[in-house]
């Protein structure tokens, strides 16, 4: 007679999923630099970009430099397609989280090119950002974020990239 | 000296915060071409096993100075955004050296600016990246 393994509690679950999402962003030093925090609702990640004077571009109007947007953007990117790749890996039992927080990372993907379309202006606000994996393959990757401020249905910035993806053994 | 060119091509990235954040020094601002560099720092790294600089700096780097390009033009009357800006990651630009960026305004008509731009580590041949990029052309 074959029996169902009891479900994890929801506490264990989710400390493992946190923990590795915390060493995958941890791990880059300029994700720290721009401040820029990641939040998890399932596989769902929304990032924010807390506002920050040093993010400013045009003190005058002012407005966030479209570098900063632009970065926040490729940040959002390529920790979507690691995590999107990292889940399937945790949850398949392929991928060791406690691995993870002990330093021992998967290589990031590699960008190959980054379009960033400017939508209006970047508010002296937090922002936010969520990407969409279009196209995973074995090589290559196709992303598409955007990002928005106060109001979701009104991005101010959208941007589609194409990324090589980390060997992996086996 | 400082000249007077160069003193206000210096007050122009002083005033950007972001720009002055990433420690970026214009070194050549003249009817649309622009030349700016930026330091190898740690705190700019996106890659922590190669050292290698976040590709999100790079595109700042290639913002401004396409940005800076624009304005320069002897047709553009002020300010500039940006309207899109392409980047094409040619190699990881080699830990530890200063990448410099080198863009061209090429051409400018009533409401925008097309700019292309460069940017090399010490191996000037081979460009980290390259970018194309259209501004807004604004008033005064």
């Amino acid at each position: 007679m074959s029996r169902r393994t009891r479900p994890e509690p929801v506490q264990v679950v989710k400390q493992r999923r946190d923990a590795a999402l915390k060493a995958l962003v941890d791990g880059v030093p300029y994700i720290g630099f721009l401040g820029v925090g990641f939040e998890r609702r399932g596989d769902e990640l929304t990032a924010i970009m807390p506002f920050d004077e040093k993010l400013i571009g045009n003190p005058l109007l002012p407005a966030l430099h479209g570098g900063a947007t632009a970065a926040f953007l490729e940040i959002t990117a390529i920790i979507g397609l690691s995590w999107a790749t990292l889940w399937e890996e945790i949850e398949s039992g392929a991928v060791d989280p406690l691995a993870l927080t002990e330093g021992r990372l998967p290589r990031l993907p590699k960008t190959i090119d980054f379009t960033v379309d400017y939508l209006r202006s970047g508010l002296p606000r937090d922002a936010y950002a969520r990407a969409q994996v279009n196209r995973s393959g074995r090589r290559y990757a196709s992303v598409h974020v955007e990002a928005w401020q106060d109001n979701r249905a009104r991005p101010f910035a959208q941007a589609t990239g194409h990324f090589v993806m980390p060997r992996r053994d086996g | 000296m400082e000249s007077q060119k160069d003193r206000i091509a210096r007050q122009f990235m002083e005033a950007l915060p972001h720009a002055r954040a990433l420690g970026m020094r214009l070194t050549l601002l003249e009817e649309g071409q622009a030349r700016i560099e930026m330091d190898y720092d740690p705190r700019f790294v996106g890659d922590p096993e190669t050292g290698v600089i976040h590709g999100g700096a790079v595109s700042a780097l290639m913002d401004t100075c396409c940005g800076a390009a624009a304005m320069s033009h002897p047709d553009a009357p002020g300010g500039t955004a940006t309207i899109d800006l392409r980047i094409d990651y040619m190699r990881p630009a080699t830990p530890g050296q200063t990448i410099r960026a080198e863009a061209e305004c090429y051409h400018i008509t009533r409401s925008v600016a097309f700019v292309r731009a460069r940017a090399m580590d010490d191996d000037a041949a081979l460009p980290v990246a390259t970018a194309t990029g259209a501004f807004t052309v604004e008033g005064k």
